[in-house]
């Protein structure tokens, strides 16, 4: 399939994956893609991960719901853990290397790319910014959409009230983006 | 209200409520229940911010009831609500089809039978397509498959409801109703006119001779011929069947699924065309009228099928009553209690080729 | 009437046929009493009333006016859905005490609790009529149904549930009293009740809420005389009359005083 790409996004709750996942699903819409958005719900909420799957194609879209990715971001270890071996093979998986050891990172099978997003976030002044960072890196690898579309659909998920940090978080989205510009 | 060609990232849920909203709905009656809160919260914002009147009922026989008042009325109004709490609401929609009033009901349904679970599930199809209430009856049922046609369906359900006069039911699940996708918006309505005269409505008599809706009938043959009348009323919906073929036409199989389970064997589908299986996909999209001839035609042409459903077996039985002639259906049950992807599917469907693994 | 004047007429609003109520019930008079309020209110062309399942149910071809018939129980709420539909009507349902008071408890109790602004007309008269007399949340302690054929049981069956007290409590409510019209001085006092129930909510004060004791005497194995006389002998004491509630005007609700 044409343009194809989809990926499960999954970390700690509170580390943002939801907001990142909706970031690219907007960004999808932007770029003229077909977009579906999935959030966990059920028994699998209660796995210890917020995730949530993304699906974004130039054709009409299937299922919302993959169990075998193309590409995984994982902002923690139990997210690894659980997602990894599911990633198809030569799949792409960004880690975030701040709260996972790389050692752990499957790089015979897949296409693994570590990002120091927690401390790349904090050198630009908030922590909370580690999901625009893997989010970086992620459009970075797999060119899902243009990086500036991302950037453009930030005012989309962050609420009018918080409209000021939309700078900010730009600059993070970049900075991952730069992590893995090979 | 919507601005007509606007493209929105919405939920399926809130796509229905926006749907409804820019249909004209009027009245709506709710009560909570995962996995539709969403439909009830939303409703509650809006529609008094309209003009238009939301009330969170005392339970959900209370707001089918509500809606059976409003729909008397000639409004459009709806209520939603999940598998536990359509049970509940079975009373109305049977008085409401003897009655001949034009309602929508949407049920995102849940895993059953009892409390289940609140995971997605299709085992409600026997209650939404056979009737669920007491008596002869049948409600229009549209089943949506992605967050578009939730928007599309819902609008349309309003259009039937009073083309017909009768209770319409838009069947979802939690994949609907949980997922985002984009939605092309169509032209708002405005709401009825609460004084407009559709000749049947109650509006107080005013100078007219009094109106009365009921679906009693005591004379003798009152009720044959009101049943008759309204079989003919059923059988005339055959006209607005919807369903959606994918490469049918140089299938050996056709895959039978609707809603979300649709559009995910849709995936297998690709998947196994790309080496070189002739599989297609028809997917009803009102599961009443059910679109029996397309399936028969189908079958006159030498397909086989596989009925795949998340449940035990249900639409199977309308599927093989459509090609009974010609053919037979096999059957894959998805169960409730985890989440259906593209590779569920694929043994089945391989099986049903009659390939061996 | 060619000598002396016409005493007594037909209201306008109410047909001109026969019920189908038994000899000595007093569902006629009761459902007189309604058509006269509409008449002298003005409201038969925009009344829309909402039949109940029971003896009540053919309400709706004795009064000329827009009529829907409910599911049993369900009354108050159809009521609800067609006034929030329609707020401009003047709504009102038309129900005995099984379908109000023990299949309808929730919807009417929440009905009157949300203060929908509608006219409830509640005909006790202590057993269900229709199905055959059997036991209902009004029959009285020892009297005998088809049910309790020894009597109601107090241990068993619990009391009797007095509708207006408990609807009086209810916020929303504007307008609650209970009447009889076993003779001329209390069908005065019920008229006056029925009219100041749909007053209630037409001034958008609440919910207007009228009990209406009334016999069965069909069921209750009685001569029409007999029956009329166990409304006060029995039925008073134990459901006393009177008006429970009448707002005049709306409360300002406030909350409590905050010490300076």
């Amino acid at each position: 399939m044409s343009g194809y790409q989809d990926v499960i996004v999954a970390g700690f709750g509170g580390q943002g994956v939801m907001l990142i996942g909706t970031l690219l699903a907007y960004a999808a819409m932007e770029d003229g893609q077909n977009v579906t958005y999935l959030p966990v719900y059920g028994p699998e909420m209660r796995g210890g991960t917020a995730n949530c799957t993304v699906v974004v194609s130039r054709e009409d879209i299937g299922s919302p719901i993959i169990r075998l990715p193309k590409s995984l971001i994982a902002m923690n270890r139990p997210s690894l853990d659980k997602f990894q071996p599911r990633v198809k093979d030569g799949g792409t998986v960004v880690i975030n290397s701040s709260l996972v050891d790389m050692d752990l990172a499957d790089n015979d099978r897949l296409r693994t790319v570590g990002v120091p997003a927690n401390e790349i976030a904090d050198s630009l002044g908030n922590t909370k910014m580690a999901n625009m960072v893997a989010i970086g890196a992620y459009v970075q690898l797999t060119s899902v959409v243009p990086l500036e579309v991302i950037k453009a659909s930030l005012r989309k998920v962050i609420s009018p009230n918080y409209a000021k940090m939309i700078p900010a978080n730009e600059k993070a989205i970049h900075a991952g983006a730069d992590a893995v510009r090979g | 209200m919507s601005t007509t060609g606007e493209r929105v990232l919405i939920k399926g849920n809130e796509a229905i409520c926006r749907g409804a909203v820019d249909a004209g709905c009027q009245c709506f009656f709710g009560y909570p229940i995962t996995p539709q809160n969403d439909i009830p919260e939303y409703m509650s914002k809006v529609l008094p911010s309209l003009g238009r009147a939301f009330v969170q009922a005392e339970s959900e026989v209370a707001a089918a009831n509500m809606l059976l008042g409003a729909a008397a009325c000639g409004v459009r109004a709806m209520t939603s609500s999940s598998s536990p709490g359509i049970s509940l609401k079975q009373e109305a929609i049977s008085y409401m089809a003897g009655t001949e009033l034009p309602a929508v009901i949407v049920n995102i349904s849940r895993g059953g039978p009892g409390l289940g679970d609140i995971g997605p599930s299709q085992g409600d199809y026997f209650q939404a397509v056979k009737g669920g209430g007491h008596g002869d009856y049948r409600q229009l049922v549209l089943a949506p498959g992605t967050v578009q046609e939730a928007y599309d369906l819902i609008r349309k359900a309003f259009d039937l409801a009073f083309a017909y006069r009768n209770p319409v039911m838009v069947l979802g699940d939690a994949i609907i109703g949980q997922m985002m996708e984009p939605v092309t918006l169509g032209s708002a309505t405005t709401p009825t006119n609460v004084d407009q005269d559709l000749g049947w409505n109650l509006q107080g008599k005013g100078q007219r001779h009094p109106r009365l809706l009921k679906s009693l009938h005591l004379t003798d043959g009152a009720l044959a011929g009101h049943n008759i009348r309204l079989r003919d009323k059923y059988e005339s919906m055959e006209r607005d069947v919807l369903f959606d073929n994918f490469l049918v036409d140089d299938a050996e199989l056709i895959v039978v699924a609707f809603g979300s389970i649709g559009r995910i064997a849709k995936s297998t589908i690709r998947a196994l065309r790309a080496s070189g299986k002739k599989v297609g996909l028809h997917r009803p999209i009102s599961l009443f009228p059910f679109p029996s001839q397309e399936l028969d035609r189908l079958a006159a042409s030498g397909k086989r099928f596989l009925t795949i459903e998340h449940n035990l077996g249900q639409m199977v039985e309308d599927v093989r009553l459509a090609i009974r002639k010609h053919a037979d259906s096999d059957f894959y049950g998805h169960l409730p209690g985890n989440l259906p992807t593209p590779e569920d599917f694929e043994q089945p469907i391989l099986a049903a080729l009659g390939v061996r693994t | 009437m060619k000598n002396g004047k016409e005493a007594f007429t037909l209201p306008g609003v109410l047909a001109d046929i026969p019920t189908h109520y038994c000899p000595g019930c007093q569902h006629g008079v009761a459902q007189r009493l309604v058509a006269e309020c509409l008449d002298e209110l003005a409201l038969s062309e925009k009344a829309i009333c909402i039949g109940s399942i029971g003896c009540s149910v053919f309400i709706y071809n004795y009064l000329l006016v827009d009529s829907v018939e409910a599911p049993h129980g369900r009354a108050p709420a159809v009521a609800t859905g067609v006034k929030r539909a329609r707020p401009e009507a003047a709504v009102f349902t038309y129900q005995g005490d099984g379908d109000l008071a023990s299949i309808g408890m929730a919807e009417t109790m929440h009905c009157a609790n949300r203060g929908e602004r509608v006219t409830i007309i509640f005909v006790n008269n202590t057993v269900y009529g229709m199905t055959g007399g059997q036991m209902a949340p009004t029959t009285m302690v020892g009297q005998r149904t088809t049910t309790c054929p020894g009597g109601r049981c107090a241990d068993n069956e619990g009391q009797p549930i007095k509708m207006t007290e408990i609807i009086a409590s209810l916020g929303g409510s504007a307008y609650a009293a209970r009447v009889a019209v076993d003779s001329v001085k209390h069908v005065r006092a019920a008229k006056k009740a029925v009219r100041k129930a749909f007053e209630a909510p037409l001034n958008n004060l609440g919910l207007g809420f009228v009990e209406i004791l009334a016999t069965c005497p069909t069921n209750w194995k009685m001569t029409p005389v007999q029956a009329n006389e166990r409304i006060a002998a029995e039925l008073i004491p134990y459901f006393p009359l009177g008006t429970f509630k009448d707002v005049t005007e709306l409360e300002t609700i406030e909350g409590p005083e905050v010490a300076e």
